[in-house]
């Protein structure tokens, strides 16, 4: 087993068990674990099982086998930055609907205490 | 969204005055807000709606006390979504029409009867004041002409619409128009993305001369800066509309 390898096992088993251990303690909501999770297993997995990464590679026509880790890792980080550039939209999307409907509730509120439910025209 | 039934939507009841709520998005206006909320207020008797754009200086305060509807958002949402705000405030209050000007007096107040009434006489789903038809004397600056130039020939290669003056934020819409913008409405230079939404509307959109000054008070929202990026956006934007589905 050569170092990369090693290195790699170790770096994928650390990652695996810190995402659950922050999505048991809620700090990460289960819906954002997921691809991490599905990230880490796949590549520790490769990582062990040598002869499966082996031929993998070589099929792909990779020489060095574990640099097709790195573009299982890269191609994971890659999802989980477009993951992330959506929720950020939804919120967005989320954060303008609230911030509209809190001036007009305040508006109606402010309405209601003057003793207008409708606006009128004081001329 | 129903486009087929777009054009058969009438939005001035027969007899009744039309309801017109005039809308000023405003950021920082605080020196310019009162005087021209005052003015509107004197002249007409359309309801005047300044949508506080997350202000921090006096601009929500000096609004209310000349007489406005304020509507406060509590964070700056950019122009777009401080207009969308006054569609839905627009919606809920049954108005027949919504006329949006600047709250910096780049706009002429005066004018407000000219881009109302192509609406009021049901010609018109839309209609935009434009500082390029006739003479009206604007002179602006090179990279806002170029701009300017440039949103013309995309809004002019893609819709039907003569356009000459797509940026323009002093425009009016009927109330068909105000029920879909409070659904869907662009976020930076929404008039140039709203002539997309138009089009796949299938609404009836014309341009009319009006007078634009020089920004009166404070800085336009638009950086030399920034317009590259803003071009790029609004150009996305714009070609995505093309081919976006309104649910």
């Amino acid at each position: 087993m050569n170092r990369v390898t090693l290195f790699s096992i170790c770096a994928s088993a650390g990652l695996l068990l810190y995402i659950l251990e922050m999505v048991r303690r809620r700090k990460l909501r289960e819906e954002y674990s997921i691809l991490w999770l599905f990230g880490s297993t796949v590549i520790l997995v490769l990582s062990v099982k040598q002869d499966w990464l082996d031929g993998i590679a070589h099929a792909a026509g990779i020489v060095y086998p574990p640099s097709f880790l790195f573009l299982v890792g890269i191609l994971f980080i890659l999802l989980i930055l477009i993951h992330f550039s959506i929720a950020i939209s939804k919120l967005h999307q989320m954060n303008k609907k609230m911030a509209q409907e809190m001036a007009l509730m305040k508006n109606g509120a402010e309405m209601n205490a003057a003793g207008r439910g409708e606006i009128t025209k004081e001329r | 969204m129903q486009f087929v039934q777009f054009r058969g939507m009438n939005p001035v009841m027969e007899g009744n005055p039309p309801r017109i709520l005039v809308v000023i998005p405003a950021y920082q206006e605080e020196r310019s807000i009162g005087e021209l909320v005052r003015s509107l207020r004197g002249r007409y008797p359309h309801d005047v709606l300044v949508v506080n754009d997350g202000s921090t200086d006096r601009t929500s305060e000096n609004a209310r006390e000349a007489g406005a509807i304020v509507l406060d958002l509590p964070c700056n949402l950019g122009i777009g979504g401080a207009v969308q705000t006054a569609f839905l405030f627009a919606r809920d209050h049954r108005h027949d029409a919504v006329v949006r000007i600047d709250g910096d007096g780049q706009h002429e107040v005066e004018d407000i009867p000219k881009v109302l009434e192509p609406i009021l006489a049901g010609r018109a789903d839309a209609v935009i004041g434009s500082r390029f038809l006739g003479e009206t004397g604007y002179r602006g600056s090179i990279p806002r002409i170029f701009g300017i130039g440039f949103f013309r020939l995309l809004v002019n290669l893609t819709t039907g619409y003569r356009v000459t003056d797509p940026t323009s934020g002093f425009f009016a819409v009927n109330r068909s128009l105000i029920e879909f913008y409070s659904h869907h409405y662009p976020s930076d230079y929404p008039e140039v993305d709203a002539y997309i939404l138009m089009h796949r509307l299938g609404a009836r959109a014309e341009e009319v001369p009006v007078r634009m000054y020089s920004r009166a008070e404070g800085k336009s929202s638009i950086t030399t800066f920034r317009a590259v990026y803003y071009m790029v956006k609004v150009t996305l934007s714009f070609l995505i509309n093309r081919i976006r589905r309104f649910g």
